[in-house]
Order: C-alpha cells, then sequence, then structure tokens
C-alpha cells in the first residue's frame, strides 16, 4: 500500500488497527473535521434560532445589544485571533522539530485562552452588577427596560457566549495536555498528530467568536 | 490451539468483568450495547405491556385506573415506554450492536477508527440513560417522549435532567456515527472498494451521516430546552414572547431523520439476509446502496409532516407532504430490489430469512400508511390518532425490530461461536409476528375510527378492537420470552458453530466463529463483490 508514502507522521505511535502512520494521521485528521462539522451544526442552529427572534424583535435585541461593550467584546476577538495565531506555529515549530518554541507558542495560546475568559469574566460581572440577568432573573422595572420579554435577550447572550467559554474552556485543558506531552518529547517531525487535531479544534472555537462578535455586540 | 494462556478467540482472549469494561475491542463493545439494550428493551417492554393492559377495557367498565393508578401514572409509563424505545433502544440497536460487531469484519479491518472513543460513545449512553432513569424517582416525566413546549416547561423539574440524558446519548451516537464513517472511508482492506463493500456497510454509512448531520441540532434544543426550565429565557415560552412551534421545527429537524437512524440500518440487514437465504447475488446492488444515502438526503426536508396541525403556513404544508412522498421514491426501490433478489432464487426458510420476510411484510405495511399520512388532508385528519400509533409501530418494531431479530439470529453463530435451536426461534417469529399484527392492525382501525393516542381512557364503542389489541400485545411478549430462552439456551448448550453456517459470501464468514482477537489472522484482499452466488 502507501508504505513509501513518506508525507505525514512517519512511522512512530502506529496504533494496532492501522497499517502504518500515513493511515492513523488521514484518519485522525478526517475524524477531527467531523466532529467539528457537528459543533458547527450545534452552533448553527442557535445561530437560527437568534436570526428568528432578531427579525421577530428587532428593538428589543437592539435594547439588549446597546448594553454590551463592543471594546471589550473587540479586544477579545483580536486575542482569539492572535491565539490562533500561536496555536498554527506550533504545529510548524514541531514539525521542525523546535519543540522549546513550540512549547513556548502553546503557552501563549493558553495564556490569549486564559486573557480571554478573565475579560468575559469582568463583562459578566458587570452584567449581574446591573441586574442583566437572563430570562425570568432580569427585573424589566428595576432596570428600566423598554422591553417586557428584554430576558430573552440576555438568554441568548449568555447562552450563545456561555456555550462558547465551555468550549474556550476545554480547549485550553486540551493545548495544557499537548503541552505536556510536548515537554516529554512525544511529539516531534514524525507525530503530531493530537498537536494538530487540537489545533483545528482552538481554531473552530475562534471562528465560533468571530461570528458571535458581530452579532451580539455590532448588529443593532 | 489449548496451549495458548489466553483463547484464541475475542471472548475469552481476556478474562474478566474489568477486562470487559476497559476494552476497545469493537465486537466486545457490540456485546457490552447487546447486553444494554436488551435491559432497556425489557424495560420499556414491560411498560407497554402495562399500557396494553390499562386499555384492555374502558374505565366505565374496569373503574377508574383498572391497572395503573390514574390518567397521570398512564401519561408517565406512556413517556418512559417512548423515551426508553427511542433513545435507549432503537436508535443504538443496530448500529451499536450489529454495527459495532460487524462494520470492521465486513470491510476487512481490525477495528473501528477510534476504538477509545467507541468505548466512550458506550459510556456516554450509560450516562445518559442512567440520569434520564434517574428521573424515576423523582418527579417523573409526563410530556411524552417528544418534550413539546410549553407542557415540558411546566411540569414536573426532572425534566431537566431527563433532557440532559437525552443530550447525553445523543452525543454517544454522534460518536458512533464518527467512528463509522472514519472507518468506511480509511480502513477498507485492499482490493474493498466502496462499490464492493456489503450492502449493511452501506446503510451504516448512509445512518452515520443522518446522526452527525442531525443530532448536534437535537443537542442545542435540548439545552435550550434545559436553560428554558432553568432560567425562563423564553425562546420557546409563548409567555415570555418565544415560540413553541420553534421547538417542534427543532425537535423534527431532528427526529425526523432519527426515523431514518433507526430504520435504514434494518433495511442493510435486510439486503444481507435476503440475498444469503435466497442463494442469489443481490438484484440492483448499485440502486440499493445508493438508496440508501437518497432516503438520508431527502430525510432532512420532511420534518414538518409532523406539524400540519401546529400552525405552519399551508405552503409549507403542501411543500412538506409532497417531499414526504419523495422518501417512498428511494424505500420502493430497495423493496422492489429485495423481492426481484428473491425471484428464481433458491430460498431456505431458516431463522433470519423468517425476520426478513417479517420485515418485508410489516415494513409494506408501515411505509403504505406512511405515504397516507404524509397526504396533507388525509393527515389532518388522522392527526393525533391511533392510526399515526400504528403506523410507526409498524415502521419501528415491524421494520426495525424484526431487522434487528433476524440479524441477531443470522449473526449469532458468528459472534458466540454456538448454534441456537431453529424450531425454537422459528416459534419466536411466529409468536411476535402474529402478535404484532393482532396488537397493531386493529388499531389502524381505531385511529381511522377517531380513537386519539395517549390517553388512558377510550367511549365503550372501542372497547372489542382494544382487547383484541391487547390479547396481540401478550403474544408479543411469549415472542420475546421465546426468543431470549432460545438465546439462553443457544449460549449454554449449543453446539459449536462453524465459521460459515450459512453459505455466506461477506468477510465476517471467512474467519473462525467466534473471530479471534484481531478479527483476521492475515489480512483480506478483496477481489469481487459482496455476494458472489450465482
Ligand atoms: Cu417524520
Amino acid at each position: 500500500m502507501s508504505t513509501d508514502n513518506t508525507h505525514a507522521a512517519g512511522t512512530a505511535h502506529v496504533a494496532h488497527h492501522f497499517k502504518d502512520a500515513t493511515q492513523q494521521y488521514e484518519s485522525g485528521k478526517q475524524g477531527i473535521w467531523l466532529f467539528m462539522m457537528t459543533e458547527l451544526l450545534m452552533f448553527g442552529a442557535i445561530f437560527v434560532a437568534f436570526a428568528i427572534y432578531h427579525r421577530l424583535y428587532p428593538e428589543m435585541f437592539a435594547e439588549g445589544s446597546k448594553t454590551l461593550d463592543w471594546k471589550m467584546g473587540f479586544t477579545n476577538t483580536l486575542v482569539l485571533i492572535f491565539s490562533s495565531f500561536t496555536m498554527a506555529i506550533s504545529i510548524a515549530f514541531i514539525q521542525k522539530n523546535e519543540q522549546k518554541k513550540a512549547i513556548f507558542a502553546l503557552a501563549t495560546t493558553i495564556l490569549c485562552g486564559a486573557v480571554f475568559m478573565v475579560i468575559k469574566y469582568f463583562e459578566y460581572m458587570h452584567k449581574f452588577h446591573l441586574g442583566l440577568f437572563p430570562g425570568n432573573f432580569i427585573d424589566v422595572a428595576k432596570i428600566g427596560a423598554e422591553h417586557a420579554n428584554i430576558g430573552m435577550y440576555f438568554g441568548f447572550y449568555y447562552a450563545m457566549t456561555g456555550l462558547h467559554g465551555i468550549h474556550v474552556l476545554v480547549g485550553m485543558g486540551l493545548i495544557t495536555w499537548v503541552m505536556i506531552r510536548t515537554i516529554r518529547g512525544e511529539f516531534h517531525s514524525q507525530y503530531w498528530i493530537p498537536v494538530e487535531g487540537v489545533g483545528i479544534f482552538w481554531h473552530i472555537v475562534d471562528l465560533i467568536w468571530i461570528f458571535l462578535f458581530p452579532l451580539l455586540y455590532l448588529v443593532g | 490451539m489449548a496451549s495458548h494462556a489466553h483463547g484464541d478467540n475475542y471472548i475469552n482472549c481476556e478474562k474478566g468483568l474489568w477486562s470487559w469494561l476497559t476494552t476497545v475491542d469493537h465486537k466486545r463493545i457490540g456485546l457490552l450495547y447487546m447486553i444494554t439494550v436488551m435491559t432497556f428493551f425489557l424495560i420499556g417492554g414491560i411498560m407497554a405491556l402495562l399500557l396494553r393492559l390499562e386499555l384492555f377495557a374502558p374505565n366505565a367498565v374496569q373503574g377508574v385506573g383498572g391497572v395503573l393508578k390514574d390518567g397521570n401514572v398512564y401519561n408517565q409509563v406512556m413517556t418512559y415506554h417512548g423515551a426508553i424505545m427511542v433513545f435507549m433502544v432503537i436508535i443504538p440497536g443496530i448500529p451499536a450492536i450489529l454495527g459495532n460487531f460487524f462494520l470492521p469484519l465486513q470491510i476487512g479491518a481490525k477495528d473501528v477508527a477510534f476504538p477509545r472513543i467507541n468505548l466512550l460513545s458506550w459510556y456516554c449512553l450509560m450516562a445518559g440513560a442512567t440520569l434520564a432513569l434517574l428521573t424515576l424517582f423523582f418527579n417523573k416525566v409526563d410530556t411524552g417522549w417528544t418534550f413539546y413546549t410549553p407542557y415540558s416547561i411546566r411540569t414536573g423539574a426532572s425534566t431537566v435532567l431527563m433532557v440532559l440524558g437525552a443530550f447525553i446519548m445523543g452525543m454517544s451516537s454522534i460518536l458512533t456515527g464518527l467512528n463509522f464513517i472514519v472507518t468506511v472511508h480509511k480502513l477498507r482492506a485492499p482490493g474493498m472498494t466502496m462499490h464492493r463493500m456489503p450492502l449493511f456497510v452501506w446503510a451504516l454509512y448512509a445512518t452515520a451521516i443522518i446522526q452527525m448531520l442531525a443530532t448536534p441540532v437535537l443537542a442545542i434544543t435540548l439545552l435550550l430546552l434545559a436553560a428554558e426550565r432553568l432560567f425562563g429565557v423564553g425562546v420557546f415560552d409563548p409567555k415570555l414572547g418565544g415560540d413553541p412551534v420553534l421547538f417542534q421545527h427543532f425537535f423534527w429537524f431532528y427526529s425526523h431523520p432519527a426515523v431514518y437512524i433507526m430504520v435504514i440500518p434494518a433495511m442493510g440487514v435486510v439486503s444481507e439476509l435476503i440475498t444469503t437465504f435466497s442463494r442469489k447475488v443481490i438484484f440492483g446492488y448499485t440502486a440499493i446502496a445508493y438508496s440508501s444515502l437518497g432516503i438520508a438526503a431527502v430525510s432532512f426536508f420532511v420534518w414538518g409532516h409532523h406539524m400540519f396541525v401546529s400552525g405552519q403556513s399551508e405552503t409549507a404544508g403542501i411543500v412538506f407532504s409532497f417531499l414526504t412522498m419523495l422518501v417512498g421514491v428511494p424505500t420502493a426501490i430497495k423493496m422492489f430490489n429485495w423481492v426481484a433478489t428473491m425471484y428464481k432464487g433458491s430460498i431456505s426458510f431458516d431463522t433470519p430469512m423468517l425476520y426478513a420476510l417479517g420485515f418485508l411484510f410489516l415494513f409494506a405495511i408501515g411505509g403504505v400508511t406512511g405515504i397516507m399520512l404524509a397526504t396533507l388532508p388525509i393527515n389532518v385528519h388522522f392527526h393525533d390518532t391511533y392510526f399515526v400509533v400504528s403506523h410507526f409501530h409498524y415502521v419501528m418494531v415491524g421494520g426495525t425490530l424484526m431487522s434487528l431479530m433476524g440479524g441477531f439470529f443470522y449473526w449469532f453463530p458468528k459472534m458466540f461461536g454456538k448454534m441456537y435451536s431453529d424450531s425454537m426461534a422459528r416459534m419466536s417469529f411466529v409468536f411476535t409476528f402474529i402478535g404484532f399484527n393482532v396488537t397493531f392492525f386493529p388499531q389502524f382501525i381505531l385511529g381511522a375510527m377517531g380513537m386519539p393516542r395517549r390517553y388512558f381512557d377510550y367511549i365503550p364503542a372501542f372497547e372489542q378492537l382494544n382487547k383484541i389489541s391487547t390479547v396481540g400485545s401478550w403474544l408479543i411478549g411469549i415472542g420475546f420470552v421465546i426468543a431470549l430462552i432460545t438465546i439462553i439456551q443457544g449460549l449454554r448448550k449449543g453446539e459449536k458453530a462453524p465459521a460459515n453456517p450459512w453459505g455466506s459470501k461477506t468477510l465476517e464468514w471467512t474467519v473462525q466463529s467466534p473471530p479471534p482477537h484481531h478479527n483476521f489472522d492475515v489480512e483480506p484482499v478483496v477481489t469481487g463483490g459482496p455476494y458472489e452466488y450465482r
């Protein structure tokens, strides 16, 4: 078969049920992409719900959107885009056997994730302080909202950013895991599938934020 | 052989419960699923018997609560019967048991692409099922398996737990589908081109596509429903400006394709059975293979047929009605090809073939009544009557369960290396087949007479047919008890099975029974199609 294929991942670490590293590499990659497709579909459905209600209640969504601080959202967008870059170069470094640089890039990625979450935390805290809770927990009279069902907007806000935030946390955990394995010297120019898989996950999570940001913060 | 410290097959190569709970062997995981699904089937089945018993006579005759305490208890039992049978039995049924076991064997692979994820998906099913069944100890869920809003927002709070359970079981389904798609694409043996794959594999492949595309939408829907309950976000709550019909759209966007998650694998099994026991190459291989994909594709555009009376626009109703009828085309292609395969074949009526023929008969009725229900005006008349109940039981029980039993008796010798008593197994078929028709055919008539579904009581005019239906449910019960005894007897003292007792042509029959730990001692090289009988 394709044993003479020099592409990809060499001979290290081939699980018993694969013929060779190429087959293992291609399977892993296809699996990750398929999984990411399910993530996109899951977020896709909530985007659809958001679009439907945005069209039904444009003023209400505009009122909710005004309470969001686009500067914080924009900072977070930059942070995530930068983290996608550091994630990508970490794989390039491993492929060139420059593990030290790769570890540094991975650590930077984790740090970016943490910065994102901290900013998100302050955003949430600020909203809680103003009494902007989701659904039933919002006191419309107290905050003086124009629209009685404004809780739905914040329901969407917390559901979408919360679900995304959970993905960021999971991504940080996964990057930590591949970083530790890089430190242990398990990844090198012959074998890097898990790093690439985690990288694809991280890029998709970033991509989802790039859609969330304008939808929530900018579209009035 | 006996000189091995470990046994020579996948069952005896390792010993102890721990080795089973941590196994990554697709065959062992298939058996784990088998035990799990059989247990859930028992629970869901007992509930079905209870429901039928309650409906044996109207309350005017037997007093309120003949068997079940009151209407509320009836609603609860009905909900658990539905949820258990759908999420824990029929959806994992064929793919996770027979698919897990035989997909790698049939394409000449040593395992699925991601064995550890395969095990994880079993644990997801277990965790989700545990969560869902935990609700039995709190206030029991009474929404029906569809969790329609706004009722599911108002009724007992344990709905959240049930819904999260279904979410986790959905992950199990996604992971199984993912594994199958990658396995089919990347792990086929040399010479095993896509067009040489057995039709069961094609069916599993089409099913896996639906699992991957539809389940994420269910996942977010269930999460939003949970958020609705916990925070009152209002997305599905008309009181808060939300739209309960949107829930139905989302729910059926998953749950209609899910019907094909249940039935396409069944069609795959039947393709194997018909060709094997007709001793004839399957008629229209390509047509059957691609009609599976065709059904999968069409399945995503028909969900609105559940909502003809839910307030969607008339235009939508007409379009969905038309699109739904399209499903009949690839389905009929399969039916005619199976019948054409049997034509001038040398048919032997072994137990698996009996079940396959039972499938053809029952599924034809289920399918044709499906076309009736797809017809907009007829649907408005039959909506939420027993006609619908009968229709989908003909498809899911008459179709999927018949096929699961047929497939199970077909592959039993391979899975366990033992033969079962053929006469006993035939008897189980006779009881389930007759019992099934006795139970569900009267329900078509009841539905046409206007008996609404989901009620725990009815007017005296419906009594006779309901009595017949309940008696039928006992026959089905007896049929499955006989099947269980057959299986247990076969396992305990069945004769040793040869490698290929039915003279089949697919790859799994080329290895010993039960198969060795790594499936193939020498990697097979495939040089021809899967069914080269004559
Ligand atoms: Cu449907």
